[in-house]
Parts: C-alpha cells; structure tokens; sequence
C-alpha cells in the first residue's frame, strides 16, 4: 500500500484540498484582487506540471512553490497600489497575529517565509523547497522576517 | 479561511478546459433516471456514470486517461444537451465523439458494434457475439456490455438474453426498462 499513499490524486482532488489554502496565502502576500489573478496563474501552472510528477508526495510544499512564484513574478510586473488583506488569523501564536497585519511591509522573500512559516506551519525543509533555496536560508529569512516585524511593532 | 470566490473557481475551471490542459473534464448532468457524472477526453465522450459522486470515477478515469482530471462544465456541455434530448425524447442518434481507447480489443470491437443497433430496437448477446465474428463468445459479449464505460450512448440497454428476458444492466435493471420503454422498444413476452 506504500505506492497508493504516495500516488498522484486525480488534479480535481488536488485542487478542491488546496485552493482555498493558496488563494488565502495569495492574499496574504499580493492583496485580494491580485491574488485573484495570481490563483488562476497558480493552478494553471500546476496543471501544466501535473502530468510530469513522478509521485504524489509534497504536493502541498509544491503548491505553495507555485504560487510562490507566481506571486514574485506578479510583484516584479506591477507596482504595488494596494495594502495586502488582513486577514484574521486564528491560530494559537499571538504573537504572529500580532504582527501579521505588518507582513506586507516586508521584501519579498522574507514575507513569503513568516507567512509560510507562521501562517501555514511549513517546515523550513519544505519553505526552502517553495523558495528556491536550502532550509537554512529559509529559517534565515524567516527570522529575519520576523525581528524586522516585532521591531516595527515597537 | 478565505474561501475561493465561485466566479474565481469557475473562471479557473473554463480555463484550464480552454487551454487544454485537461485529460479529462467531467460534470454532473441531471436526467430523469437519476443524476449522471459525464466525462470528455480531447478524443470524445469517455465516461456516463449512474453514480453521480464524483469520487467513485476520479480515480478510475485518473488511471485510464491521465491525472489532469477536473470538473468543468463546458466540454460536456455538448453530450449533456443531447442526453437532455434523447431523455425529452427528441434524439435517436447521438452525434459525439466517443474515446474507447483505453478498452482492451475485445471490449472495444464489441462497443463498436453495438453502436449500430438502432433506437427502439433490441437484439441479443448471441446476435451481437456473431456479428462480431465470434459466435461462441455470448458470454464475453456480456462481460463486455457489463463495463460498457458509456452506457446510454453506447446502448448497450438494448441488447437482452436470447429468451427476451433483460437479463443484467450495469445501472440496474430499473433503469434498462425505462430506457427501453423510452424508445418504445417492444419487449418479448
């Protein structure tokens, strides 16, 4: 049974498990009316690779490594004109909800990191995955996300 | 939780269809036997399932065609009109596209043929088994039929036991008679 556990899911499963998850994380980094643009780039995306998959394992971290980088591309095009949403968020760090409502003032990858990180509960293995870089560096720009935060809230 | 707004959701759907990306689009048609999950390939109608939760045929169609497998309504908007017609009772014929491919020889040669018997008529599992050049093979014929993947379609609700009597139906036999009567297929005795 260890080959169905890591088979690929019909893409119709895929995306009902991930869509609202990405489209709030899209939210969060580009504000709602480019996140909207950005989840139809997102998921297109992802078609275009499904069928190249060779397993269904981390199709979670992979989503977000999309629409990562469907969102640093949609940044370099445009010039920001809109607050990202504050979005509620009702996990048990305060100290993150806290300071979410600063995130988009942060560069690119450090917000995508804290918001991976924080907002989501990816591991830094799977943040440096949806990045493009090692995990080390992923818990750099995360930490560094978030010490630029706390200060900015002081 | 930021839910994805339907019109995005629907917008996404038509998309991924129109830029062909899909192995496979499906959606649920309404009919008066019951919802129908309906299912197109790029090569034509591949799937009509009496059972209407999706999740049953995902998996099945994922492995048959591919994994790129997403509801979305338009590329079944053709089968879903002419399924509404022939259940109005205003089509004998479809005019789809049909995708057998992924049937083993046997299976397919027998669809095939099974095509060609007409609205309003029955025949027999031993007639449809000689026509294809195997007389003996009743029996496999009705295997075949049995896991017909496009009933209604592919009418395989038109071929009965020898003696007349209806003998099996993938959908029920519930569903075999109504089809039949719609047609105005006389049945013996």
């Amino acid at each position: 049974m260890m080959e169905a556990v890591a088979a690929i899911p019909p893409f119709e499963r895929f995306y009902e498990e991930r869509r609202d998850e990405i489209f709030g994380y899209l939210a969060r980094l580009l504000g709602r009316d480019a996140a909207e643009d950005a989840f139809q780039e997102t998921f297109l995306r992802a078609l275009r690779g499904y069928a190249k998959l060779e397993h269904g394992r981390h199709l979670r971290a992979w989503a977000f490594r999309i629409a990562t980088n469907v969102a640093v591309d949609e940044r370099r095009r445009s010039v920001p004109t809109e607050e990202p949403d504050e979005i509620p968020v009702t996990d048990e760090r305060p100290a993150y909800a806290e300071l979410e409502h600063l995130v988009g003032e942060l560069p690119p990858t450090e917000r995508a990191a804290v918001v991976l990180r924080y907002g989501y509960d990816l591991s830094y293995h799977d943040i440096g995955g949806a990045l493009g870089s090692s995990a080390e560096a992923a818990r750099a720009a995360a930490s560094s996300g978030v010490r630029r935060l706390r200060r900015r809230h002081s | 939780m930021t839910g994805v707004p339907d019109e995005l959701d629907r917008r996404f759907r038509e998309a991924a269809a129109s830029e062909g990306l899909l192995d496979v689009a499906y959606d649920i048609a309404e009919s008066p036997i019951g919802p129908l999950l309906v299912a197109a390939s790029d090569r034509g109608l591949c799937r009509i399932s009496f059972d209407p939760e999706p999740e049953h045929e995902l998996e099945a169609l994922a492995r048959a065609f591919g994994p790129r497998v997403l509801r979305s309504a338009s590329p079944v908007d053709r089968a879903r009109r002419e399924l509404d017609e022939y259940f109005e009772g205003k089509r004998q014929d479809f005019d789809l596209a049909v995708d057998l491919t992924p049937l083993p020889d046997f299976q397919r040669r027998v669809l095939e043929e099974l095509v060609r018997v007409p609205y309003g008529h029955i025949d027999t599992y031993g007639a449809l088994a000689q026509r294809i050049g195997n007389p003996r093979a009743a029996r496999a014929v009705g295997g075949a039929l049995n896991r017909n993947p496009i009933p209604i379609v592919v009418p395989c609700h038109r071929i009965v036991g020898s003696t007349g009597s209806l003998v099996g139906y993938a959908g029920g036999l519930e569903i075999k008679r109504a089809l039949l009567g719609l047609e105005g297929a006389i049945l013996p005795g």
